[in-house]
């Protein structure tokens, strides 16, 4: 036994690699069969991640030993690269045909999450800007969070809980996308842009679309992928900027 | 070759994150700003340039695409990789942030449609 941990804590790249793939291959299953593909493969396997890592320390499963490469496989730098290559799905021309109206998308959804996630988490207790510039950017994407937690030097806990707010609105858009689209008007490619622009979160966006109208999901998920862009753009600059200013005592 | 593509990518990355780390001195920050959606932009313009031009083959893009295939896995190795334990105590706040922050901009969505029809009916 010991020696098969130490071979595995050695090539702990490696290693991660098997345990996320099946992390993945049982959230695809569960997906499948338990919610009848109403909750996204992938907010499975991210919420089972943040579960996993409660048992484990300060840097969740990859405190225990032989579980360390989980911590290179999701550190700043592989997350960052990965999240860098989804902006290539998509297409400069397409979103010039969006024009004006999915800027003010992007920039309004952006905003409004990240001002309602600020606001909550000022009022709950985590006043310092690097904590609310992080809870800001968990309300626009899963993303946008840990990118801005990791760039503004936010603590793993709120990491944690930025990530869970991306998770969790990913799952409410999946789901209340298919009974809301009607009183939205959510029925042609314009405002599925605009729905894809405001709300953000990828894999909810497409998931919920899907269950609205196949032809509509590369729509929302073109704008859905700048959402992410353009939150990664603001939440650590501008934004986080702004927060240091108007919250008193963090500078 | 695939590696022209992940070589692409790369630069993407890296001048983004200078882009970020320059801008954080700039404003006499410790930290990166905005480096992730800089490289993210700069991909987009550079696909876009060299798919008008043609210079980038099918087989370097896939380069970049299997980091893209790659992205879903990570963020799942970011989740198990947190201190989760330290942010149970805030767990009501991820689920109401969540719930309200999508109800904002779920919100909007008519306002916006609006404005967005009142511009095509004008510029038609």
């Amino acid at each position: 036994m010991k020696e098969i941990i130490s071979i595995l804590d050695k090539n702990g790249f490696v290693f991660a690699l098997l345990i996320v793939g099946l992390i993945i291959y049982i959230s695809v299953i569960l997906s499948k069969k338990v919610t009848n593909q109403k909750v996204p493969g992938a907010a499975i396997a991210i919420s089972i991640g943040l579960v996993l890592a409660y048992f484990g320390g300060d840097k969740g499963l990859a405190s225990i030993p032989a579980f360390s490469g989980l911590a290179f496989l999701g550190g700043s730098m592989m997350r960052d690269f990965a999240i860098v290559s989804t902006s290539m799905g998509a297409s400069f021309q397409e979103i010039k045909k969006t024009g004006f109206v999915g800027l003010i998308c992007l920039v309004l959804g952006t905003l409004i999450a990240f001002i309602v996630g600020g606001t909550f988490a000022y009022f709950m207790g985590y006043t310092d800007a690097k904590s609310i510039a992080t809870i800001g950017g968990g309300a626009c994407t899963f993303i946008v969070g840990p990118v801005t937690g990791g760039a503004v030097g936010a603590s793993s806990d709120v990491i944690a809980i930025s990530i869970a707010i991306g998770v969790i609105k990913s799952i409410i858009v999946t789901i209340s996308t298919p009974f809301l689209a009607k009183r939205l008007g959510i029925d042609n490619p314009q405002t599925a842009m605009i729905f894809g622009g405001l709300v953000g979160s990828t894999s909810g966006v497409s998931a919920g679309l899907a269950a609205t109208d196949l032809k509509l999901v590369p729509y929302g998920a073109l704008t859905a992928t700048f959402h992410t862009a353009v939150g990664c753009l603001l939440c650590p600059s501008i934004l986080y900027l702004l927060v240091r200013l108007l919250v008193p005592g963090s500078v | 070759m695939k590696i022209y593509g992940v070589a692409i990518l790369a630069c993407c990355f890296l001048v983004g994150h200078i882009t970020g780390d320059a801008l954080g001195r700039l404003f006499n920050m410790n930290g990166n700003l905005g480096g992730v959606g800089f490289a993210m932009l700069l991909l987009v313009l550079v696909h876009d340039y060299s798919q008008r031009k043609k210079i980038l083959m099918p087989e370097s893009e896939n380069g970049i695409l299997f980091w893209n295939s790659m992205y879903i896995p990570v963020v799942v190795a970011m989740s198990a990789s947190q201190n989760v334990k330290a942010a149970i105590s805030g767990g009501w706040l991820a689920l109401l942030v969540g719930v309200f922050a999508t109800a904002a901009c779920f919100a909007l969505i008519p306002f916006i449609d609006q404005i967005a029809k009142k511009r095509s009916i004008k510029s038609a």
